[in-house]
């Protein structure tokens, strides 16, 4: 793609100013690191990091149909969310192939707010759009799309809680009611006013560490990353690219779309059944995800870490089972070194028989195969204070 | 600053060379490891080995990607670095030095002649 089509989030001239190095992102032209991946990546896990996440889409769905309308669309319940609360969940097709993992947040009794992936922002909506066809006997349903209007940025680790008060520190005006941020319980969501304009603030993220997430007005949003700088600061907050965020997440096992989940794939290969509610009446793909479910399926998603030192892993390499017999049994779909562990680690898909933890498989690196150990998700997990 | 010594010679592909003796050592360039950033896992070829230069014979990965890395001379193999097998990290810290990656019987001294000077390699980085 020519870089002249690439879109840029308000961000982009903070990017520059910082040193980031500019890569092409689901047709956005994101930061990938400003120093090293791995100090990013560390400084999350254990201070602070600050991700310009402007390039992900932001859908309102709103009217007295709108919950019945997204409990059809999506696989997770939205009669479970208070107002202020929010959940992971899927939308899929017909056949149960995943359209978009998603964040849907209840804004109000009778309006919802979409987070979806930025790659998706086109097929999501106009997918969203012709579902309307489906609502007959819901009541209205209006459908915004206001992602280029909408900038974002994430603050994750550690000390955010320590800090986030003197960027939202008065009592939320909209959604969950608290005193002051920190006091957002996790996926809560509450809108604050900052600089005059209303901006929503969730208990979220895409790290495994304690984090926010900040939806605003993008005339807004390079002040609230100013912000977050000057009060992050004296506790280690650095910006963090596309890079670390892609450690953060493997390491932690959440699905990033177009590597664990695309339009052939399923939720339950996935491993993300909890995410799908199977008593909230019918939804897209509801008759495959329940035979899945009952029956089981051939492939799953699998997490492995390398045995031994290695190249890391990385996407599309192949998967071999280990032994004598050993044959070609699946691909990998997310893969790299973990910052945090010091070894090479994936995710990636493979026949049932071969998904249980501690299952000897290897992977195939440059011609070579190179030994590996099925695990538990998530692969790192926070130590214990 | 771009860190480009001025003893040594340069590929286009980011490598450089110290000659001497009839060998020549071989590593990645300070501009090349800054690209790279956070260096994980080198694979170095097998000593012994002919390669012609401009083929690829090494590999450095970093967090994000693996990067072929091209002989910039032809010739026999005659050794290779052991430390950086086992302290990837010093291709980042040391790139000219403690990061040196294999070294060349050359067997064709006059390829060296075909090399980037420092000033030729600043130029081309856009550091000159």
């Amino acid at each position: 793609m020519n870089s002249a089509e690439l879109k840029r989030t308000p961000l982009y001239s903070a990017h520059q100013e910082l040193g980031g190095k500019l890569i092409e992102f689901g047709g956005w032209e994101m930061p990938v690191q400003y120093t090293s991946i791995v100090d990013e990546h560390l400084s999350v896990r254990s201070a602070a990091g600050i991700f310009d996440i402007s390039h992900m889409g932001e859908f309102l769905i709103s009217g007295p149909g709108a919950e019945g309308f997204l409990n059809r669309c999506l696989t997770n319940d939205v009669r479970k969310l208070a107002v202020g609360q929010g959940q992971y969940t899927l939308m899929c097709n017909d056949h149960g192939g995943v359209i978009d993992d998603l964040y849907a947040y209840r804004l109000s009794e009778t309006e919802y707010l979409l987070i979806v992936n930025a790659s998706r922002i086109a097929p999501d909506f106009s997918w969203l759009e012709r579902q309307l066809g489906r609502t007959a006997g819901l009541g209205r349903v209006a459908l915004r799309n206001v992602s280029d209007q909408t900038g974002a940025v994430a603050v994750q680790g550690p000390q955010v809680a320590l800090f986030i008060d003197e960027c939202f520190g008065g009592p939320s005006i909209g959604g969950t009611r608290v005193a002051a941020a920190s006091q957002l319980e996790k996926n809560r969501i509450g809108k604050w006013t900052f600089g005059g304009t209303e901006v929503w603030v969730s208990r979220t993220g895409y790290t495994g560490e304690d984090g926010f997430e900040v939806a605003a007005p993008a005339g807004v949003i390079g002040a609230v990353w100013k912000k977050f700088f000057e009060a992050g600061r004296p506790h280690g907050l650095k910006p963090a690219g596309l890079g670390a965020r892609d450690t953060l997440r493997t390491e932690v096992c959440y699905p990033l779309y177009g590597h664990e989940l695309d339009e052939n794939t399923t939720p339950i290969e996935a491993g993300l059944v909890f995410f799908v509610s199977f008593d909230k009446g019918d939804f897209n793909g509801q008759a495959v995800l329940a035979r899945q479910k009952a029956e089981g399926t051939n492939r799953k998603l699998v997490a492995f870490k390398m045995t031994e030192r290695s190249a890391p892993p990385r996407p599309h390499y192949a998967i071999w089972n280990s032994g004598a017999d050993s044959v070609r049994a699946g691909e990998v779909v997310s893969g790299t070194q973990s910052p945090s562990l010091g070894i090479g680690i994936g995710l990636g898909y493979l026949p049932a028989a071969l998904a249980k933890p501690q299952t000897p498989i290897q992977i195939e690196i440059r011609g070579k195969l190179a030994p590996a150990v099925t695990v538990p998700k998530p692969i790192y997990r926070k130590p214990h204070n | 600053m771009a860190n480009v010594p001025s003893d040594l010679k340069y590929a286009k592909s980011h490598e450089w060379a110290r000659a001497a003796g009839g060998e020549a050592t071989i590593g990645i360039t300070d501009h090349a490891q800054h690209e790279l950033t956070d260096v994980v896992f080198v694979e170095l070829p097998e000593p012994g080995k002919t390669f012609k230069a401009g083929e690829a014979c090494a590999v450095v990965e970093s967090v994000k990607t693996a990067s072929d890395i091209y002989t910039p001379v032809s010739g026999e193999i005659t050794a290779v670095n052991k430390a950086v097998t086992d302290n990837p990290a010093l291709v980042n810290s040391d790139a000219y030095g403690g990061g040196w990656l294999f070294k060349v019987k050359l067997s064709n001294p006059a390829e060296l002649n075909g090399l980037l000077s420092p000033d030729q390699y600043l130029a081309q980085i856009g550091a000159a």
